[in-house]
């Protein structure tokens, strides 16, 4: 069979392995990316959409600050537009507690170059009228905001293709050995795959690969419970979320220019790895709505047109992992993203591109480290 | 410029159970009649030639299988409640609007 | 032991067999329907205070339409009816029904889906325009509200529905301006043989072609259309234009078109069932899995009525009878006396005959729909073009529906899929040079239909669910 040679290999077709792709295409490298199926398909397809960075773990903001910065090149870097709108984002509280967690966030991370304006509940409702009596308080970050996530990933790997890489879908990957120092792989095709540099990023199945790859890490996968209405008015300009210790109260909100609003939240679904996605939970998703009224009453005149549930890797620190290997040289990890990743995903190929090209990065990914488990 | 839907002719034809009661109910702000028992697209498509403006431009809309499966009937009440038309029987006072839709109800 | 828990979807022809077999049994099922009143689609019942007779609503098919309702009426409080019922998703053994602002959570140990169908569709140019309906619409407004949906109305499209649409509203003094039939002169000898298999329903349908005929009613076949034409405002239909021979349009001026192509099977609660779907050739749509009685592929499901095969109402209530005998069965419940399933089994093969026949009669125009011109909305939730779902394909890569429904929103409106997604699956499958099966089938998503956020579970148990 035919043979496949380029400067870095990686594994998996999301937001993290597109992006990676594209970047390195900009550093001159020669990349191949191998997808199991379609690109953006998993994860990165039916996510909620969100590019926040308030509420995001500390540490993560100055990835989040950096990939905030590419999101708004988008059109340009990729000649596509992902519906990318910084539209602000907004975190409501109904409680005294939460109301102290948001004030402490803002205090956390302001250092890292991120203001929130917190606003008392009457303030919040001038503002945003919509909003019901409930609302303690509001944290606003007017640079967030959202985009298409069945878009985004597929959008980096047309960019990347037309930058010279090589996007295989359809290619799953059934053996990684070591070899002369690189890597090989081959692929149920007959295919096989050699590079110096290969990247993991594999969404859910990144830790399956980590751990054939010896590196076992602690994950587990979930799926994310979603919804949307039909199409309205377009007047609700925030991305909305809560903060709260609940997770019956996480409920997150994004209205679409088009109108729809897409929600997601409030619990998880079962998620397995070798199965087909599993569907959301009615149950929950009649739950969302007794949240989604609670947060926004004027949502109760409306009607929901889909619900969907996908896969999801969460690291059991909720930390992801990101960076090089602790054991074997020329190979790297971007994956277990926590359900978070879709904002920091443009910040990650940049950082895994600069990490692969030059050896290392100007922005902390220390934390993000494989080798904490070992 | 399109002609406001409720000025244009009436879409359906009655051809006929006129016995029944009468109905007065109000699209646009505008008086209309219509008769016990007619659903509610019927009652509006006898008075008007649309039930609205479709959401993504290419304009009016009236319905398309009065089985409630395509979903295209869907009118908005003054109040900023939803109806399927088809599905609904007419009411005395229902106050439909046509054009924009009441989106968030504010105070 | 508890009373099993049989839950039948759908009240028409199919669900109304199926409700009273399992009644006579000694069950109580509940059954749910989306309608006020039982009945279904082809038996749709007249608002109170409404006066015509059975004959003028239904003609030949009056009595038959008359026991159906009776014996609906007459189960009573055997079966547990919830009408103007949402079933709106399945999930762990159970059904999510919603009625207004009511959600509740039942249970089954069988559930059998009687769903029903819509028209089948193609999206011309134009047909998003007032006074452009469904066949099945034109006949409700006839039937259901006594209306015309125009006061000159041009039918279009194929099928024996067609005929029948364009004959009741002949019949009830209405104008028809011309009965436009895609399918080619000669088709109809094609279907013949297998048509034969029911001597009386071919003989209905002559009659009716024959009453058209009387009535000086312009009938073509072999119509390529064009387009449905919107007049000066843009705001309503103005007319129809057709191909002629030599290239050039022919317009026939009417204010409203009724346009169907056969029947399209509500299978999306089988889908979320977890059923297995097959391609089937003859209707040229994917249809859920089901052996000769009616078992889906999912334990517990049964199928019945056009939801499953397109047999007509004949054939649904034979099919609700077989269901309900299957799911007797399978409970170890005994049958009530004097039921012949074998007789039940030949009495569906010759209808399915016979739809076959139908399917040969009166095609699926592939051609016209693979052809649609760009600019033409396909998805009319969404108003998206062909054009925009093609270049999902071509530039977007996209192998499959629900690829290019992910970018180019195809399928992604309220009516999920309803009347696009067929058509979307051909032009889909032209546009990538492969047979339409190889574009697949957008995959069921719930709701079942747009559910609202005002609906509340009142179920201790669902509550419970979510911890």
């Amino acid at each position: 069979m035919s043979e496949n040679r380029a400067d870095v290999l990686i594994l998996g077709g999301g937001l993290m392995g597109a992006a990676t792709a594209f970047f390195l295409r900009q550093r001159g490298l020669s990349v191949i990316l191998l997808e199991r199926r379609l690109v953006g398909q998993q994860a990165s397809g039916i996510n909620f959409g969100n590019v926040r960075r308030q509420g995001r773990f500390l540490p993560q903001l100055p990835l989040a600050n950096r990939s905030r910065a590419i999101w708004g090149r988008l059109p340009e870097l990729l000649g596509e537009d992902v519906e990318f709108l910084p539209s602000g984002h907004l975190r409501v509280a109904y409680t005294p507690e939460a109301v102290a967690t948001m004030e402490s966030y803002r205090d956390g991370a302001r250092p890292y170059g991120l203001d929130l304006e917190l606003l008392s509940g009457n303030a919040v409702r001038d503002r945003f009228p919509w909003l019901s009596p409930e609302v303690m308080a509001g944290s606003y970050s007017p640079h967030d905001g959202h985009a298409n996530p069945r878009l985004a990933a597929p959008a980096f790997a047309r960019a990347a293709r037309r930058a010279g890489a090589r996007i295989e879908e359809g290619a799953e990957v059934l053996h990684i050995e070591h070899e002369g120092g690189g890597y090989r792989l081959d692929t149920a095709d007959g295919r096989v795959w050699r590079a110096p540099v290969l990247q993991v990023s594999a969404g859910a199945w990144g830790g399956r690969i980590a751990a054939r790859l010896g590196e076992p890490v602690p994950m587990v996968v979930r799926g994310p419970q979603m919804g949307v209405t039909e199409a309205v008015p377009y007047a609700l300009l925030p991305v909305l979320g809560v903060t709260t210790k609940e997770i019956r109260e996480v409920l997150y909100l994004r209205q679409v220019k088009r109108g729809n609003i897409v929600f997601g939240g409030t619990g998880h679904g079962p998620a397995e790895l070798d199965a087909p996605p599993h569907r959301a939970n009615p149950d929950i998703t009649l739950h969302q709505f007794t949240q989604l009224r609670r947060m926004v009453p004027a949502l109760g005149a409306l009607r929901i047109i889909r619900t969907w549930s996908g896969i999801e890797g969460y690291m059991h620190d909720e930390i992801p992992v990101m960076g090089p290997s602790a054991k074997w040289p020329g190979l790297f990890y971007a994956f277990g993203f926590c359900g978070a990743g879709f904002q920091i995903g443009p910040g990650v190929g940049d950082v895994m591109a600069e990490l692969i090209a030059t050896g290392s990065t100007t922005t902390p990914i220390e934390p993000f480290h494989i080798g904490r488990f070992a | 410029m399109t002609a406001h839907p409720a000025a244009t002719a009436p879409l359906l034809r009655r051809l006929g159970e006129t016995h029944r009661a009468p109905v007065a109910f109000t699209i646009d702000g505008q008086p209309a009649t219509a008769l016990e028992g007619d659903t509610l697209l019927t009652a509006l498509l006898l008075n008007a030639g649309a039930l609205r403006q479709s959401e993504f431009g290419d304009g009016p809309r009236a319905g398309f299988c009065l089985m409630g499966a395509c979903q295209d009937c869907w009118v908005w009440t003054e109040d900023g409640g939803r109806l399927r038309a088809c599905g609904t029987p007419v009411q005395p006072g229902l106050r439909i609007v046509t054009r924009g839709a009441p989106w968030p109800p504010l105070g | 032991m508890a009373a099993p828990r049989v839950i039948v979807v759908g009240a028409g022809p199919a669900g109304t067999r199926a409700a009273e077999l399992l009644a006579a049994a000694g069950l109580r099922p509940t059954v749910v329907d989306e309608g006020r009143a039982s009945g279904g689609q082809i038996y749709r019942r007249q608002p109170p205070g409404f006066r015509r007779d059975a004959r003028t609503l239904y003609g030949t098919e009056a009595g038959r339409a008359t026991a159906l309702h009776a014996t609906f009426d007459g189960l009573g409080l055997a079966i547990d009816y919830l009408p103007e019922t949402l079933a709106w998703n399945i999930h762990g053994g159970a059904l999510y029904v919603q009625r207004e602002e009511r959600a509740r959570r039942l249970p089954f140990d069988a559930l059998l889906i009687a769903t029903g169908a819509t028209d089948r569709m193609i999206p011309l140019p134009g047909w998003t325009l007032p006074g452009a309906f469904s066949l099945g619409a034109a006949q409700i407004a006839l039937k259901a509200q006594a209306c015309a949906i125009g006061s000159r109305v041009v039918f279009l499209g194929t099928g024996p529905l067609l005929y029948l649409v364009a004959s009741q509203y002949v019949k009830a003094g209405a104008q028809v301006a011309a009965v436009l039939d895609t399918a080619p002169p000669g088709a109809r000898w094609k279907g013949l043989p297998l048509m034969a298999a029911r001597p009386a329903l071919l003989a209905k349908g002559a009659v009716l072609i024959a009453q058209l005929m009387r009535a000086g009613v312009t009938m073509r076949r072999g119509v390529v259309p064009r387009r449905v034409l919107a007049d000066a405002a843009g705001t309503r239909v103005a007319g129809v234009a057709i191909a002629t021979p030599d290239g050039g349009e022919e317009v026939i001026a009417c204010d409203a078109v009724g346009m169907g192509w056969h029947l399209r099977a509500e299978s999306q609660l089988a889908d979320l069932a977890g059923c297995a779907f097959d391609f089937d050739a003859d209707s040229r749509q994917w249809l859920p899995r089901a052996d000769e009685d009616g078992r889906a592929s999912a334990p517990g499901i049964y199928l019945a009525g056009d939801s499953a095969r397109i047999l007509g109402a004949d054939g649904a209530e034979i099919a609700g009878r077989l269901a309900a005998l299957a799911v007797l069965k399978d409970l170890g419940l005994p049958a009530p006396p004097g039921q012949d399933v074998a007789a039940l089994r030949r009495q569906r093969q010759v209808m399915d005959r016979f739809r076959r026949g139908l399917a040969l009669a009166f095609p699926w125009p592939a051609g016209l729909v693979a052809s649609l011109p760009d600019e033409t909305l396909v998805c009319r939730c969404e108003a998206i073009t062909a054009g925009a779902l093609r270049q999902s394909v071509t530039e977007l890569d996209a192998p499959e529906m629900n690829r290019a429904k992910a970018f180019s929103r195809t399928g992604m409106g309220r009516c999920q899929g309803r009347f696009c997604g067929i058509a979307g699956a051909e032009i889909v499958a032209a546009a990538r040079g492969v047979p339409v099966e190889a574009a697949g089938r957008l995959r069921g998503q719930a709701p079942v239909k747009p559910l609202p956020v005002a609906a509340m579970a009142d179920d201790a148990s669902t509550l419970e669910a979510t911890r």
